[in-house]
């Protein structure tokens, strides 16, 4: 068992590790920090002086060890853009984002797991093959042009809800939330629809396929044989077993959310992360963009090990296959 | 295939409807009404102008124009045209690089094994979208060139195969390792032929079934993923725009009420992806019964 763990934090760190070698080496040699970070004009020896006090001097590795050591100071560096703290600006607008995607997941497993098992229980029923049709076309949709028609319909043509940014917000002091004051969750409708569609979609099929094999099992036969009502071995013998994949891969999902946000955040200029990202990409902006990429990876690399570490907690099988 | 038998007539439409459009694409410049690459052959004056179907439409242009006067028919067929290309790009190198690479972690194993799939394992634990966006945006900084008409494709390949081959690696690399313990590679090892030869001539044709099954599914995934990477505005120019381009371009004109330039692009878009899903989730339930059903 502590095998297990130690193995699984070896590669957290390995991944982590290989991530922020990644982070560096953009930032080190992806333009010239030099150039991108003195004034215009700037002499010959001012430039010399940067350079020495950004320590670009120094041997690689000894740049990458300071590098580490000032990511888990979190100092992540300064926006060549407008000169401002990198982590600064990944925390503001850090909210923005989780929010977004915190509504997504709600909405997804809200609407995903009834629509799996309404799937799963009647196979062959109209409504399920209607929603079979509809997830196949909900996944070959991209998000932005999810995005674009709900905007057509619902902020252009109806005129219903709001079709850019957050609306008002509340500020907690660490924290800015849109979801206390009205204009910020009908802000929020769309572009949580939008990230939740293909997460639907996802949760509904996984449902489906989850809850048609625990329905064929042995326990689930004895218990019709038993003559229990159908409703309680649905809901709570099959439903229950089938929802455990269900419950890991949307925690797995959270990280693929985050970055997927990048493209919903951009259609509907929501002031997250992926928008601040995909703004260092266009005006090549390293520093954020190493950060975002360090900081995604971050929570990719928890999240996962986690959900392996739990894993390996709850069930004994997995513990003799990683062993 | 292993066995002959029906196609549902839903894949049956899905194929015709994948093939009618990637050849119309691939026939764009015979068929399109305007060349939209030929400067001369669009002018500012029809800019916005809407379909012919509706009330104020122009009896020159089916779908009506785009920003820039251009008839949007054309462009959208010379649109897929570079959109069926890139991510046809994409899925031949990734399928190129991740086949060989699988081969030799599977045939060789040992730390040759263990680098490849670390490196995998690596990406494989980020987002597509994250990695190709990162590399579209290093290209970007280091070569100022690169979003030019000429290089862009290219950087697109690049940054949708970099996360791609791995699949490929994961799939041919456990194929390998069982090949090679059958009867036929052991006696092609013992009549000493060069690993080389043994991996490419007699190992590769007996792992290839999944490859392809693999490759239409992605090629789905890598044309959706260029279309975002287009739209995000690290993909294709303006001025040589794939699907993508063309939904950006519509999506600053969606609140005038100008609905076409968007909407259109966004249909081919998914009616080409969801046709080639249908086909590809068919192919990889008759390759693998056990996947059948979900």
């Amino acid at each position: 068992m502590i095998r297990v763990v130690l193995e699984r934090l070896a590669q957290a760190v390995l991944v982590l590790l290989a991530v922020s070698a990644v982070s560096f080496a953009m930032f080190r040699y992806v333009g010239d920090p030099v150039a991108a970070m003195s004034r215009e004009g700037a002499s010959l020896q001012e430039k010399a002086e940067l350079r020495q006090s950004l320590g670009l001097d120094r041997p690689v590795l000894v740049q990458y060890g300071a590098f580490l050591q000032r990511t888990l100071k979190g100092d992540w560096g300064i926006s060549y853009r407008n000169q401002q703290p990198v982590t600064k600006l990944l925390a503001d607008r850090l909210p923005a984002t989780l929010e977004l995607v915190l509504m997504a997941t709600l909405l997804s497993l809200s609407l995903g797991i009834p629509l799996g098992v309404v799937c799963a229980l009647r196979p062959d029923g109209i409504v399920a093959r209607l929603i079979q049709a509809v997830s196949l076309i909900g996944i070959s949709t991209p998000t932005f042009v999810t995005g674009i028609v709900l905007i057509l319909v619902f902020a252009v043509t109806l005129g219903w809800l709001p079709s850019f940014g957050r609306g008002p917000t509340v500020d907690l002091g660490w924290w800015t939330t849109g979801l206390l004051t009205l204009g910020g969750l009908k802000a929020l409708v769309l572009p949580a629809i939008t990230l939740a569609l293909y997460q639907l979609t996802l949760i509904m099929r996984l449902v489906r396929s989850e809850l048609i094999d625990v329905l064929s099992t042995d326990y689930i036969r004895f218990a019709k044989a038993r003559g229990l009502p159908s409703r309680y071995i649905h809901y709570r013998l099959a439903l229950r077993n089938a929802l455990m994949p269900v419950i890991t891969v949307t925690g797995l999902q959270v990280g693929s959310l985050i970055a997927f946000a990048i493209v919903t955040e951009t259609v509907f200029q929501w002031p997250g992360m992926g928008l601040l990202f995909i703004q260092a990409v266009s005006f090549a902006d390293v520093p954020v963009m190493a950060a975002y990429l360090l900081f995604v990876g971050l929570i990719f690399v928890i999240i996962n090990s986690v959900v392996d570490l739990l894993y390996a907690v709850v069930d004994p099988r997995l513990r003799v296959r990683a062993g | 295939m292993k066995r002959p038998g029906r196609m549902p007539v839903s894949v049956a439409l899905a194929c015709l409807a994948a093939l009618v459009i990637i050849g119309v694409a691939a026939f764009a410049p015979l068929l399109a009404p305007y060349d939209p690459t030929n400067l001369k052959s669009f002018n500012l004056i029809d800019a916005e102008l809407p379909p012919r179907f509706s009330a104020d439409g122009d009896p020159r242009f089916i779908l009506g124009t785009d920003n820039q006067g251009r008839d949007l028919f054309s462009t959208m067929l010379y649109g897929a045209r570079v959109s069926i290309a890139i991510g046809g790009g994409a899925v031949l190198v990734a399928s190129t690089i991740g086949v060989l690479l699988g081969l030799l972690a599977g045939y060789l194993g040992g730390w040759v094994d263990a680098l490849i799939m670390r490196v995998g394992d690596v990406i494989l634990s980020l987002p597509t979208i994250l990695l190709a966006l990162l590399v579209a945006g290093i290209a970007r900084v280091l070569f100022p060139a690169a979003s030019g008409a000429e290089w862009a494709p290219v950087i697109l390949i690049a940054a949708i195969a970099i996360h791609e081959w791995v699949q490929y690696a994961r799939t041919v690399r456990a194929a390998t390792m069982v090949e090679s313990e059958r009867d036929y590679v052991r006696a092609v090892k013992v009549i000493g032929l060069p690993a080389h030869r043994i991996m490419l001539r007699h190992i590769l044709p007996n792992v290839m079934g999944p490859v392809l099954v693999i490759a239409t599914i992605n090629l789905a995934a890598a044309v959706l993923t260029e279309a975002t990477l287009s739209f995000l505005g690290v993909g294709m120019p303006p001025t040589y725009p794939s699907l993508g381009t063309l939904i950006r371009i519509g999506n600053e004109f969606v609140f005038s009420g100008i609905w076409w330039i968007a909407l259109f692009p966004a249909l081919l878009l998914v009616v080409l992806v969801l046709a080639v899903n249908v086909v590809g989730d068919w192919l990889r339930d008759r390759f693998n019964p056990k996947l059948r059903g979900r």
